[in-house]
């Protein structure tokens, strides 16, 4: 690279704050994107690439390259030449592209979540990726590449800003100290993978439904057609997940909770205080008598939603109640169940519902063999409302949502009639009132 | 202002809530969906009507009368669903109640509130009529008053806005 590091990459414009650069090895993330490309057209269509090959000469192989080498490279450079980003006292401000110029300003107070993510080719880099869950932000507004070190400055930086330090110190505030809260040790994560459903559904059906499709038509292409993306998925839902949720760590920091996960691609979140919007306690079947639960959680904005992969109900519960700061894990037993003429409008599974309202959260649980709790901080519900079919109205019957902002609908199902319409109120007053107490926006000041 | 009257022929007292204030629909929007309903079954008639008494015998533009009855039953039910919607403003939070067979009731705190939007399209605004639209950061919450008077809804618009600052609380 012909310019200085990024840290040195500062340009001081008049009346501005400083901009600064990404790492230089920022062009080179897309390089594989051609070869990939190639790849591709020669697995398509084998014969047609045999036949283009024998024809390639030496001198026109040269020539392409002469041409296309260098115009990936200018175009690599200049993109990462006119992406800067700048932080300010209230915002992240990210200035990019070439030909369309687009600049985006990001509140620091509205900062849902912070990913510090390390793909595997990243990491021998020394590199890593940040990013932002903002509601309404997009997946442009991602810092790529940024120094390792560099990013987790960065980080601590936003987050200071965000928590409300003063704009001067928030640069000497440093990362917060964590505390561990949680590890899952690699044998229980690999149990419980052998221990669920979806990794034997997928795996069976690689290997069932090919030999199947071969007597069916004896067709190679055909089988290997659907063999190769049920295979893809059977990995990805067994050695994927193991790989991805290994050395899952949940720590606690005063600028939230950390989030540390992966084998080769390592991948650190942040959530800050006050984030979460629901919570599920998932309880697969097989995971029972073992006791374990997987938790997972809802963040506006972002995408990544498991808390927890798995851990005892206990740990988890403790877990929870940092996330959700004054909530307990309701007990099975204190759940209230549907009347038992839900029967009627859903035999057999109404028993796998039921609801608690406490003084934090509205709980509801569905699932009869994978039990699921959904928990909502009364504080974080955006509306109410309540439907009743007409099979349902004839048993008295009605249904209560509860939406919250990570797109996500509680529903408590089968509710009676007179209860239900309880509940729509008294929710509506809860949530109204559950905001009083709850923590600022920006949560140090 | 068609409120007093509407409001008179919605605010059908409901047990269970303690006394709510409802406001109904003004009669606009049903007047304009039975005209809808009524141009489009009339056409779909004449079409099943004429084709085939043209094409295959008088006796098979019996036909025709199939989108007529379809018309009645529309013209029945839409009466029923007109009536069913109604809302309520209320100290902190916004009602909104609506269907018969498949009844809904949304309650919106105000605090809530990320957007109002009136909107009219070119046939509701023949009739004089627009529809206000609540926004919360939920993308799930659906609340929609159709066919309210253009100054009612924006008396409304306005309300609810300088409610939802008062209150504001966001995510």
């Amino acid at each position: 690279m012909t310019t200085p590091g990024a840290d040195d990459g500062v340009s001081r414009l008049p009346g501005a704050v400083p901009e600064r650069r990404l790492h230089p090895v920022t062009p080179l993330r897309r390089a594989w994107a051609p070869i990939a490309v190639l790849v591709g057209w020669a697995v398509h269509d084998p014969d047609q690439t045999q036949r283009q090959l024998s024809r390639l000469t030496t001198t026109t192989l040269l020539v392409a390259l002469a041409v296309i080498v260098p115009a990936a490279a200018l175009y690599g450079f200049l993109t990462w030449w006119f992406t800067h980003f700048s932080v300010t006292d209230t915002e992240l401000r990210i200035r990019t592209g070439l030909l369309f110029r687009r600049t985006a300003h990001i509140r620091l107070e509205r900062i849902q979540a912070v990913d510090v993510t390390q793909p595997l080719l990243a990491r021998v880099a020394g590199v890593a990726k940040l990013r932002l869950d903002v509601v309404g932000a997009d997946k442009k507004d991602e810092l790529a590449f940024l120094g390792e070190r560099e990013a987790r400055a960065l980080r601590a930086e936003l987050l200071a800003r965000a928590a409300g330090f003063a704009p001067e110190t928030a640069h000497e505030v440093g990362e917060a100290p964590a505390r561990e809260l949680l590890r899952v040790p690699p044998r229980v994560l690999a149990v419980s993978l052998v221990l669920t459903g979806a990794t034997w559904g997928s795996l069976l059906a690689a290997l069932v439904v090919p030999p199947v499709l071969w007597l069916a038509t004896e067709s190679v292409w055909t089988v290997l057609a659907t063999a190769l993306p049920l295979l893809g998925a059977a990995g990805a839902a067994s050695v994927g997940r193991f790989v991805g949720e290994y050395d899952w760590t949940v720590g606690e920091s005063p600028d939230g909770l950390r989030i540390d996960h992966g084998l080769l691609d390592r991948s650190h979140e942040t959530v800050p205080p006050g984030r979460a919007q629901t919570v599920r306690i998932v309880e697969p079947l097989l995971w029972r008598r073992r006791g374990w639960v997987r938790v997972e959680l809802d963040v506006a904005g972002s995408d990544n939603s498991v808390l927890v992969p798995v851990a005892p109900r206990e740990v988890a519960a403790a877990v929870v109640a940092r996330v959700l700061p004054g909530v307990t894990v309701p007990e099975t037993a204190s759940l209230s169940r549907p009347p038992r003429r839900a029967g009627r409008c859903l035999p057999v599974w109404w028993r796998g519902y039921g609801i608690a309202v406490t003084g934090a959260v509205f709980a509801a649980r569905h699932g009869l063999l994978r039990r699921s709790l959904a928990l909502v901080p009364h504080a974080k519900v955006q509306s109410v409302r309540l439907t009743q079919g007409p099979w349902q109205r004839l048993w008295r019957l009605a249904d209560v949502r509860v939406d919250t902002g990570a797109g996500r609908t509680v529903t408590a199902r089968l509710r009676d009639a007179g209860e239900a319409a309880e509940l729509l109120h008294g929710q509506a007053e809860r949530s109204r009132t559950g905001r009083r107490d709850a923590r600022p926006d920006r949560w140090m000041a | 202002m068609g409120q007093g009257a509407a409001g008179a022929a919605g605010a059908v007292a409901r047990g269970a809530a303690d006394g709510p204030e409802w406001t109904g629909l003004p009669p606009g929007l049903l007047r304009m969906r039975r005209m809808l309903l009524v141009v489009w079954l009339g056409l779909l008639a004449l079409a099943a009507g004429l084709l085939p008494g043209l094409l295959v015998g008088p006796a098979w533009a019996a036909f025709a009368l199939l989108p007529l009855a379809a018309a009645a039953w529309g013209w029945v039910l839409l009466g029923r669903n007109w009536r069913s919607w109604r809302y309520a403003e209320r100290a902190d939070d916004l009602l909104i109640s609506r269907g018969v067979l498949w009844r809904e009731e949304t309650v919106v705190p105000y605090g809530r509130m990320q957007l109002v939007e009136v909107t009219s399209g070119p046939v509701e605004r023949h009739f004089g009529l627009a529809s206000v639209q609540l926004h919360t950061a939920a993308a799930a919450t659906d609340a929609t008053i159709p066919g309210l008077d253009p100054a009612e809804a924006e008396r409304l618009r306005d309300r609810l806005t300088e409610l939802g600052e008062a209150r504001s609380a966001g995510l």
